[in-house]
Parts: structure tokens; C-alpha cells; sequence
């Protein structure tokens, strides 16, 4: 039986072995909130250039990295999308295999929090969403300790707000969202009180500990990856929250409202001009090594920094991203071509 | 006390039995007939959700089976198309070009890009490949119909409102007014959805198609097949005709039904050390998909000939042995062709358990976006249960009626396989 087995794997193996170490097509990985963009550049790449399609997995931007890492050769990806910038281990892994690492910013993303049209826009402030949502929050009556979270209803955390019970519907843990999430609102909001920012330089653990740890007691729903699930479950209770990318209001503007945050509106004009807070850029990473051996590279990197896909007009605008100011987007561009790698110093 | 006395009044009474039975008739019969209603409204329950889940299917997914049309008149401009090198042309800017000789009054930059998002990316492929197919064309002005956009098309099957304030929809005045004027003069039909069945994944809605993925699904349960039907019959007969009963037999045999109970997702992380890392397979391919689902499958297929093997009856070994057969021809000759049936009917099972299955191929990069459909082995695939599952993660609106359709599309198989599997069984069953 082993035997047996052992033969039809070693046959299998010698079978595709000559394939294996020849790839005719890019193998690109990562943050599944880069993934529709990447993909959009991908077909048009494919149907308008003899090359074949790229290949791309949604593995997330850790699982990406950690992929994207390995080392050099046909086996490995060539390109990692990621909703958050390498990490310094990251990188320093890549260089002790010897990988040149060249990164690309293609533009921004909004995060949204939303919540049906039958109700009321919500005007929300960072702080307000660390009070709300936050596992641990200073103590009401004014000490400067922390308590576990009283709040039940808006009105608790704001006056100005409404006296509805506080349902928030977001990703879980394992999602890039959920990361740029919590650093961007929920630290935003943390940081306005002073003893908390104090903190920063004494523990920057707690710190952190303290601004990233959502709330466990169903107040935050933990809603899985799937945006389109939110949407339609905002809609069937109008009196959540829930917290998604940009694109997906982008797509349901009849049906859901983004909230105010900080007195500023989720449109597509705040965030590309960097007036909303939380938006977050967008990268891919892409394998000096590989350019060049595997055929395409070249040209898909091409096609995503030309200026009808990332440009003010670009089909990727459609797609809802949001793209960087022309100048930056010049700087990239002339990166990409120059095949500048990345350094640890850059970080 | 009070019982022992009524009991005593009873037997002094000394009733027939027929008097006893009859007495208790008609509360036996009450119990008979609750106890026949309790597995009607058993079935009733079960049948009511399935008729939940395909009406909400079906519902949601038979409008994706027809597609919005709009019909263009192009002039195939000699200037822009290269009799020698009909692939460099612009077509997008003839399909731009139509569409401005239509609304002449459209000139804002604004309006025209509003105007042209009427029409899917799609059509300029389209173009390219009609012109392709007959380069006699160019010069001459034709009419053809092209995809409209997604939401054009949700637009038409009313899945998109028109009243509101204008920044409420996706889409905005000019652009209904717009479509009003092609359905005025009947340039805006529904057609049979044929790019759903012919085209690989694709971004935009109207594009998409699921002829990759069934492709994949296809290929992944050869591999399948080819594996494991030969080693799970093989691994049975040995076990149930050869092996000696002794501890290691019975080490295998639990491990064996340890195995069909393993969650799917653990054969995944086991393939994604084995058969990429170990044996450096490629990535994402129908050949490491259909190990992996090998197996799960093999001890579905392992157990199921098992049984049917048992169900040989002792007999018809007896009666081979007696007239001086071998032992490997009474299996070859006898038992095998009596349990083949239950081991096929094992077998379909198996491999529609293995149709269904996304959770193993997440790990071994079968989720992914792949427009090519695949040609072998050894190109990148996805199956269908992926399609579905990427399908349903799309922001786009258009994307829901297909992930439905996708689900009908897979559900016709499985209904097929199971079928299949019911048929195999009462034309092939011998019974004793």
C-alpha cells in the first residue's frame, strides 16, 4: 500500500517536475484587500498583452509576506500585494535570502464605518470610536485608570449622539482591515487622552496592548472576512455599525451610509486628498530576482503604474481605489522602472 | 392503596381479552398515528428547507442565466485598424467613438466617461475578434452586440432603483436617461448569458464565466479518480480477503475510520508540507488538488468496499474454492464483479464529497484569481466551490446572481453524481 503509494507520488512528481521549473506565468500572493485591484490590472494585462494572466492568491498580507519570503525561484511568488507596509523583520528576512525587494505604493483605501440608510448618519470622532469599541477604556468618573468598558449606548460614550445600543459588525483578528483599523481609529482615539499617550514612550506595549484590543462582550461582532455579508446584514438591522473598505460602500451607495469621522465624510474626494482619517496606502512588493526569468514581470508592472490604470481616471478608480497624487505616482513609477530595491534604512 | 383496589375491581370483574384489547384500541391507535406523524413532519421539516434553499438560489441566480445586450453601430475605421496588425488597434476608441455619434450632445470629459461606463470593457475584445474572424469587415460600418455593463444590466433586471437622489444610485441621470433612449429604439435586449459558460473568472461581472473553474473541477477529480479508486479497491480487498486478523490489522482499520472523520482542512495543511514543500509540485495545480482530495476520499472509497465486499455472500467463495479456483481468481473472478456496484456507488460518493470541498485547496493556493482556462495538469486552476466562494467576496452587486448561478451549476452536478451513484445501484444490485 505504501508502496504503491510512494510510486504514484515519485511518478507524479517526475511528470511534473519539468514543469515545475519553468513558469510562464507571475505568481503573485497577499492582502485580499489589494486583490481586486491587483486582479482588474491582471485580466486587462492578460487580454491586452501575449503574455499569460497572471496567477493571484488572497492569502492575506502576513500570509503574503511569509510566501513572498521563502526565497528565490520558479516555486516561490513573484509579487506579494500588501494593505500595510513591510515590516522591518519582514524585509530582513527577504535580505538574508538574498532577495532584492522592490516595493510599489499604487494608492489608498478608505476604512469605513456604516450603517443603513433607514437610519441617521452617524458623526462620529476617533475618540468616540475608542470608547466605544475599545476593550479597556479610562475611567468615566475622571480617575486616570482604566476600566472595563461601561459603555452600552452611543449616548453613553457622546451625548450629542444617539441612544442606540452600540453593534459594530467588523472583520476578525486575522484581517488586514481589522489591523489598519485599529491603528488608525481606535489609536487615533486613544491618543486623545493625555496619560494614555504618555504611554507611548514609557510602555509602548501596553500602549499598544491597550489602543489595539477590541472589546469581547458582543458589542463588536466579529463578522468574517466577507464585506458583502456586513452590507446585507446593516441592511436587515438598521441600528449596527459595520466596518469595511472603501469599495464595497463604493458598490452600495443605495443601500448603506458612511459615517462622519472627525467631522469629515468617506467620499472618494477626502480620501484622496487625505482629509479622511482613516485611510490607509496600498503596496506591492515585487522580487528583483525574478524579473527578467519569469516572463511578464516587466510588462505587469508596467501596466499597473501606467496612468490609465492607477491615474486620476484609471479603471482601477472604478474599482474604488484611490490614487496617489500625480507626482507620487511619477516617483513610483520611475522606482519601478529603475528596479530600485528596497533597504532597511527606507523603513 | 387506592390502585390495588381498582385493580382488584377490575380482575374481579374477570374481562375477556377481547374486552382488554378493545379497550385499549383506540389509544393504541392514536400512538400509531402520532408516531407516523412524527416522521412525516420529520421529512415535511427536511423538505421544507430544501424548497428554502432553492428558491433563494434559484431566485436570487436564474436572471444571471440572461444577460444585458446593447447594439452598436460601428464603422470600422481603415485609418485606425492595420490590415497587417489587427491586434495593435484601438478598438476601444471605435467602441468610444459609436457611442459619441449615438449622443453628439454628450462632450463634457465628465459626461463622456459617464456615457462610456454604459458599455463593458468586454466589447472591445469582442470587436477585435469579429474583425479577426473576417478582416473584410474593416471599411464597412456594422452593427453588433456587445455587453453592457454590470450595471447597466442590474439596472434591466431591476436590481438597481431608479428613483432617489441622484448620488443615492450607481447610476446617475444622464446615464438612465441614456438607457431609455437605446430601449426606445429596441438597441437594448436580454440574451442567453453564453460568456457564463464559456469564459474563465473575470473582474467585471458581465465578463465572468465559470468554464475555468469547471474545467478545474474536471481535471482535479481525474486526478482523483485515477488514485484513489484503485487504491482504495486494492487496500479493501486486501484487508477484507487477505489480511490476518491480528493487532496491526486493527490499528489500520481504526486509523482507517479515524481518517473519514479528519476535517478536510487538515489534508490541505498535510499536502501544503508533503507534495509542494517536500516534493516542490507546483502550486495551485489540478495534479496537487487531486492528491489532496485522493486523500480525503480514500477512506470514503475504503469503507464503502469494505462493506460491499462483505455483503458477498460466503457461499459463492465456497463454491469457486470447491471446484479448485485460486484464491486471487475467486476475488478476480467472483467477488469483485459482485461488490464492483456498492464499490462505484462508494466511489461517486466520494467523488462528489471531493466535487463540494474549498477548505483543503485554501491551503495549496487553489484560491486564487485565474482568468486562463486551464489546458492540463500542471496549469493553475480553481474548482468550483472556490469560484463560488470568490465570487461571493466581490463588491460587486452583479456578482451575487452569479455566485447563485455558479451554486446551481455545482448543485446540478451533485444531484447528477448522487443520482448516477442511486442508478449504478438498483440496475447492478444482486440480492440474495
Amino acid at each position: 500500500m505504501k508502496k504503491v503509494f510512494m510510486t504514484a507520488l515519485a511518478v507524479a512528481f517526475f511528470l511534473t517536475a519539468g514543469n515545475a521549473l519553468a513558469r510562464d506565468y507571475v505568481s503573485i500572493v497577499g492582502s485580499s484587500t489589494v486583490y481586486p485591484f491587483a486582479t482588474v490590472v491582471a485580466e486587462q494585462f492578460g487580454k491586452t498583452s501575449d503574455f499569460k494572466t497572471p496567477k493571484i492568491e488572497s492569502t492575506g498580507s502576513g500570509g503574503g509576506h511569509k510566501l513572498f519570503g521563502a526565497g528565490i525561484g520558479v516555486e516561490h511568488p513573484d509579487i506579494t500585494n500588501s494593505s500595510r507596509r513591510i515590516k522591518k523583520s519582514e524585509l530582513q528576512r527577504c535580505i538574508d535570502k538574498g532577495i532584492d525587494v522592490i516595493e510599489v505604493k499604487i494608492g489608498y483605501d478608505g476604512i469605513v464605518m456604516a450603517n443603513s440608510k433607514d437610519a441617521k448618519v452617524m458623526r462620529l470622532s476617533r475618540r468616540d470610536i475608542f470608547l466605544a469599541l475599545a476593550a479597556r477604556v479610562p475611567d468615566p468618573k475622571g480617575s486616570k485608570t482604566l476600566v472595563k468598558n461601561p459603555y452600552k449606548t452611543w449616548k453613553d460614550v457622546n451625548s450629542a449622539l444617539p441612544a442606540r445600543d452600540i453593534e459594530v459588525l467588523g472583520p476578525p483578528p486575522t484581517s488586514g482591515t481589522r489591523d489598519a483599523f485599529v491603528e488608525l481609529a481606535m489609536e487615533g482615539g486613544g491618543k486623545t487622552f493625555g496619560f494614555i499617550k504618555a504611554m507611548k514612550k514609557k510602555d509602548k506595549g501596553q500602549y499598544k496592548q491597550i489602543c489595539h484590543t477590541i472589546r469581547e462582550d458582543g458589542a463588536y461582532i466579529e463578522a468574517g472576512e466577507n464585506d458583502n455579508l456586513i452590507v446585507q446584514k446593516l441592511n436587515a438591522n438598521p441600528d449596527a455599525l459595520g466596518i469595511f473598505g472603501f469599495s464595497f460602500l463604493d458598490q452600495n451607495t443605495d443601500k448603506i451610509q458612511g459615517s462622519y469621522i472627525d467631522g469629515v465624510a468617506p467620499t472618494f474626494d477626502n480620501i484622496a486628498a487625505l482629509e479622511y482619517p482613516v485611510s490607509r496606502p496600498l503596496f506591492f512588493y515585487v522580487k528583483k530576482q525574478h524579473v527578467g526569468k519569469i516572463p511578464g514581470i516587466k510588462e505587469y508592472l508596467a501596466e499597473f503604474t501606467s496612468d490609465k490604470a492607477w491615474g486620476d481616471f484609471g479603471y482601477l478608480t472604478d474599482k474604488g481605489l484611490i490614487p496617489m497624487p500625480a507626482k507620487e505616482r511619477q516617483a513610483f513609477a520611475t522606482a519601478v522602472k529603475e528596479l530600485k530595491p528596497l533597504k532597511i534604512s527606507d523603513l | 392503596m387506592n390502585k390495588k383496589t381498582a385493580e382488584e375491581k377490575t380482575t374481579s370483574a374477570s374481562p375477556t381479552t377481547m374486552e382488554i384489547v378493545n379497550r385499549g384500541l383506540a389509544r393504541r391507535y392514536r400512538a400509531e398515528k402520532r408516531f407516523r406523524m412524527y416522521g412525516i413532519s420529520a421529512i415535511l421539516a427536511s423538505l421544507a428547507f430544501l424548497a428554502i434553499l432553492f428558491v433563494s438560489i434559484i431566485g436570487n441566480g436564474y436572471t444571471a442565466f440572461l444577460q444585458t445586450e446593447i447594439a452598436l453601430d460601428l464603422y470600422l475605421d481603415p485609418l485606425m485598424i492595420d490590415r497587417e496588425n489587427l491586434d495593435d488597434a484601438n478598438y476601444q476608441a471605435i467602441v468610444k467613438k459609436s457611442l459619441i455619434e449615438t449622443f453628439p450632445r454628450v462632450t463634457s470629459r465628465g459626461e463622456r466617461r459617464e456615457l462610456f461606463s454604459l458599455v463593458s470593457t468586454g466589447a472591445a475584445f469582442q470587436l477585435r475578434n469579429v474583425v479577426a474572424q473576417d478582416p473584410g469587415r474593416i471599411g464597412k460600418r456594422i452593427r453588433l452586440w456587445v455587453p453592457a455593463d454590470d450595471d447597466v444590466d442590474m439596472l434591466m433586471k431591476g436590481h438597481i432603483k431608479r428613483s432617489g437622489p441622484q448620488e443615492d444610485r450607481r447610476m446617475s441621470d444622464n446615464q438612465l436617461a441614456w438607457v431609455d433612449h437605446f430601449i426606445e429604439n429596441g438597441r437594448i435586449k436580454k440574451a442567453f448569458n453564453t460568456a457564463f459558460f464559456t469564459a474563465g473568472d473575470s473582474r467585471e461581472p458581465e465578463l465572468a464565466g465559470i468554464q475555468g473553474a469547471l474545467v478545474g473541477s474536471f481535471l482535479t477529480l481525474f486526478v482523483t479518480l485515477l488514485l484513489s479508486f484503485p487504491l482504495g479497491v486494492a487496500a479493501a480487498v486486501y484487508l477484507e480477503e487477505f489480511a490476518p486478523k491480528n493487532r496491526w490489522t486493527d490499528i489500520i482499520e481504526v486509523n482507517i475510520n479515524n481518517l473519514a472523520a479528519v476535517p478536510s482542512i487538515v489534508f490541505g495543511l498535510l499536502g501544503l508540507a508533503v507534495f509542494l514543500n517536500f516534493f516542490g509540485l507546483p502550486r495551485s495545480t489540478p495534479l496537487v488538488g487531486g492528491i489532496v482530495l485522493t486523500l480525503m476520499t480514500l477512506p470514503t472509497i475504503i469503507i464503502a468496499s469494505r462493506a460491499s465486499l462483505k455483503s458477498v455472500p460466503p457461499s459463492i467463495r465456497d463454491a469457486a474454492l470447491g471446484i479448485g479456483a485460486s484464491k486471487t481468481q475467486v476475488i478476480s473472478h467472483h467477488v469483485l464483479p459482485l461488490a464492483m456496484p456498492g464499490m462505484l456507488t462508494g466511489t461517486i460518493i466520494g467523488m462528489a464529497q471531493a466535487l463540494g470541498e474549498t477548505a483543503p485547496l485554501l491551503m495549496i493556493g487553489m484560491v486564487a484569481f485565474i482568468v486562463d482556462i486551464p489546458s492540463g495538469f500542471t496549469d493553475p486552476s480553481t474548482v468550483l466551490p472556490v469560484q463560488i466562494f470568490l465570487w461571493a467576496d466581490s463588491p460587486e452587486r452583479a456578482f451575487l446572481e452569479r455566485t447563485s448561478a455558479a451554486i446551481m451549476v455545482l448543485l446540478a452536478f451533485l444531484v447528477t453524481m448522487n443520482a448516477a451513484a442511486v442508478f449504478l445501484r438498483k440496475k447492478l444490485e444482486k440480492r440474495w
